[in-house]
């Protein structure tokens, strides 16, 4: 797959932003870690690692890589592509394809077009329900034992809104430690939603999406996921209402974790005032409120992870008229820039933080083994180099994404990432990639 | 002025008044024989309709044709929400015509915004009306039709009554009657009226009864059927009891105070014939004044030479 040496000397980095040392990677291993300059290169190719920070590879909960069905958008290789100029080693490809990924025929061959692409571990996300009508369960079990080995279930882009039926599927992924990851709206409370529903959403005479219509089903869900003691994720939380539901779940002690996506944690939605479709995104930006609200909730742990929620479009679904355009943004390749913007410049979160928030804690909620563990002699060598001294200007042009629907372009943001290494080679080295 | 009027935001006081004296001197222009000038000779406008709406685009043709403007009608239904021709080829298309001016209605808001903001056209954009945004060419109509009967509407008091909450008049007039320096009070069921209201430069009451006899101008909005289903109010019945402009109701209006409605109407329901048709209503007029309005508009942006 890559041409590049399977030993490599990462000199001088500081692992999760402490003190500069050398880390050796030999055999798809992390083989030996050493003081700055201690460590000797023979045999390896050394990475100059002076002012980088060292993460573990970057674990996603949230990636629609489109394929198949919206080849147009992104493909799995596109995709998984993005992902590693993004710093990802692992992302969850989410089931709303065409075909539906709700068989266990469909994930095998996603997970099987991941392996052959080799940017990312891809970890296919199976649907809770068939065709993710909300009608029936999907067979979970056939996908939980596939060669994909689904362990996160998730209808997004659609909530699974039946009270009984999500309570089922809560119940039955018991059996093989899997978890639902609900997207939670409430489908008569956003009927034709377009923005987060507030002064601005009146003045721009766009329809209302309500903060209760996501509370109401993370309250619910929380509730069912208490009761019946099964794992629930809640995908892309947006309000500073869920947070205090999610606070409250936790101290319940039930098994409730949750996401925040990249956008959620900078943008609000004043931007909408442009009618630019490229802020058009579902749960929609919501106010500055809501912004702090998640960044404090990302910073204390009551939001567990950071996903991005990756969503590429188009260009014809987003240049045209608002109510008309797609949702979403792409997210891969800006995600840890945002995040260091959003929590570690301004003080909320320090790179062990982030290290935990981006791969640690993703990777135990999907049940990613191998992934987000320590930067330590004996573990996989599944290792991000950022470097937080650069800054860049988003250009949606050089995006290795099919699609170019960032609302960064043109923003400046802080942090590069300089290297991603999977199973100890690099799959991207200055952001280019080495297959 | 701006370059485009997409919103009666666009229109600081100077900008509204400089519109509404100029409509008055373009409108000495209908009572002519000859109801037409030279002003915009060889300057073309482009109605761009992506919705029926037959009424605002004969004013807005009438109103480019007596400036001697060329004008092109384009019926665009079936716009990029329904998989037609999408918005942006459409304004490519409208650009290698050289339209000067195009007045743009569409069922989305913000279309307009998007048309002048996307760099697909070069020439001014008129908003006829966009979703449930605005209409502010249509607020001009209603100031102008109020100031030729109240005089300057300063601490005039304007009741705007209906379907808040989907009308795009009902923005474009709050804004631009605040910017004119009246007193609008909005009057819906708590359903019909926007989440944020209470931001708007305005009262908003429930109760049409407490407000109607203080009253210089009430407006009634259209109420659509299709409301009903979506559990806005119980009735229609009920709707015109508690909302309606009926015959009891105009004994509290006072004498000098006018009735305003954006058509079309839904007579019997939040306007009775009697309310319409009456001495103080003043629908027919707003109707011969959009044109004016709509010449000046277009006068001013596209910057004619004096009127003569």
């Amino acid at each position: 797959m890559s041409e590049h040496p399977a030993t490599w000397l990462l000199s001088g980095v500081r692992p999760l932003g402490g003190a500069a040392c050398d880390l050796l990677l030999r055999a798809g291993s992390i083989a030996e870690v050493g003081p700055a300059g201690s460590l000797g290169a023979a045999g390896a190719e050394v990475l100059d690692g002076d002012g980088l920070v060292a993460l573990p590879g970057l674990v996603d909960l949230h990636t629609h890589l489109r394929e198949p069905g919206r080849e147009d958008a992104e493909t799995v290789e596109t995709g998984t592509a993005a992902a590693a100029v993004g710093g990802y080693v692992a992302v969850h490809a989410m089931a709303n394809t065409d075909p539906v990924a709700d068989t266990a025929g469909v994930v095998e061959q996603v997970w099987r077009l991941g392996r052959e692409a080799g940017h990312v571990d891809v970890r296919p996300v199976g649907a809770v329900t068939a065709g993710l009508e909300g009608e029936r369960l999907a067979e979970l079990g056939a996908m939980a034992d596939s060669a994909a080995g689904v362990r996160v279930f998730s209808d997004d882009g659609r909530c699974v809104s039946d009270a009984v039926l999500m309570r089922r599927a809560l119940e039955y992924v018991k059996a093989f430690d899997g978890v639902i990851a609900q997207h939670a709206q409430e489908p008569r409370l956003t009927e034709d939603a377009q923005m987060n529903e507030g002064e601005l959403s009146g003045r721009l005479g766009l329809r209302g999406w309500p903060a209760v219509a996501e509370e109401a089903v993370i309250a619910r869900d929380a509730l069912l996921a208490g009761h019946v003691g099964s794992r629930l994720h809640v995908c892309h939380v947006s309000t500073a209402g869920s947070v205090d539901i999610l606070r409250w779940a936790k101290s319940k002690g039930w098994r409730v974790t949750a996401e925040v996506t990249p956008h959620h944690l900078l943008l609000s939605d004043e931007l909408v005032s442009t009618y630019d479709p490229v802020y058009k995104v579902n749960p929609p930006l919501r106010t500055r409120d809501d912004v702090d609200a998640l960044r404090v909730a990302l910073a204390d742990g009551t939001v567990d992870a950071v996903a991005t929620d990756h969503a590429p479009h188009p260009v014809e679904d987003k240049e045209c008229e608002w109510a008309a355009a797609a949702f979403g943004m792409v997210g891969l390749e800006t995600a840890l820039s945002v995040v260091q913007d959003a929590m570690v410049d301004s003080g909320l979160l320090d790179w062990a933080g982030v290290a935990d928030r981006m791969s640690v804690r993703p990777a135990r909620i999907g049940r990613v083994a191998g992934h987000g563990r320590a930067l330590a002699v004996g573990e996989p060598a599944h290792v991000t180099l950022v470097d937080p001294a650069a800054r860049r200007a988003v250009d949606p042009a050089t995006l290795a994404s099919r699609s170019r629907n960032t609302p960064y372009a043109g923003m400046s943001l802080p942090g590069r990432v300089v290297a991603t290494f999977l199973r100890g080679r690099p799959t991207q080295l200055d952001g280019k990639l080495t297959s | 002025m701006k370059r485009h009027l997409l919103s009666a935001a666009d229109l600081s006081r100077d900008d509204a008044l400089l519109v509404l004296d100029t409509a008055e001197e373009l409108a000495r222009v209908s009572d002519r024989a000859v109801k037409k000038l030279p002003t915009l000779r060889g300057r073309t406008v482009v109605n761009l309709f992506f919705e029926d709406s037959t009424r605002t685009r004969i004013s807005f043709e009438a109103a480019a044709k007596r400036l001697s403007a060329d004008v092109i009608n384009f019926s665009a239904k079936g716009s990029s929400l329904s998989k037609g021709e999408s918005l942006k080829d459409t304004a490519l298309t409208l650009e290698a015509m050289g339209a000067d001016a195009v007045v743009v209605r569409h069922s989305a808001s913000g279309a307009p915004h998007r048309l002048a903001t996307s760099g697909w056209i070069g020439g001014s954009v008129v908003n006829a009306g966009d979703g449930t945004h605005e209409h502010p060419t249509q607020a001009l109509l209603d100031a102008f039709t109020m100031r030729r009967h109240l005089g300057p509407l300063t601490d005039r008091r304007v009741i705007i009554v209906g379907d808040v909450l989907h009308s795009r008049v009902a923005r474009s007039n709050v804004l631009l009657l605040h910017t004119l320096g009246a007193e609008v009070t909005l009057v819906a069921p708590p359903t019909l009226l926007p989440v944020g209201v209470e931001t708007w430069p305005c009262a908003a009451a429930y109760d049409l009864d407490s407000v109607l006899p203080k009253a210089d101008a009430v407006m009634m909005l259209r109420v659509q059927r299709e409301r009903m289903g979506a559990a806005y109010f119980p009735s229609v019945r009920e709707y015109s009891r508690r909302y309606g402009l009926h015959a009891g109701r105009l004994g509290v209006l006072p004498e000098h105070a006018l009735i305003l409605h954006p058509g079309p109407m839904n007579r019997g329901l939040e306007i009775t014939a009697e309310a319409a048709d009456g001495a103080r209503s003043v629908i027919v007029e707003q109707v011969a004044n959009g044109v004016s309005v709509r010449m000046a508009v277009l006068y001013l942006l596209l910057g004619g030479s004096e009127p003569g």
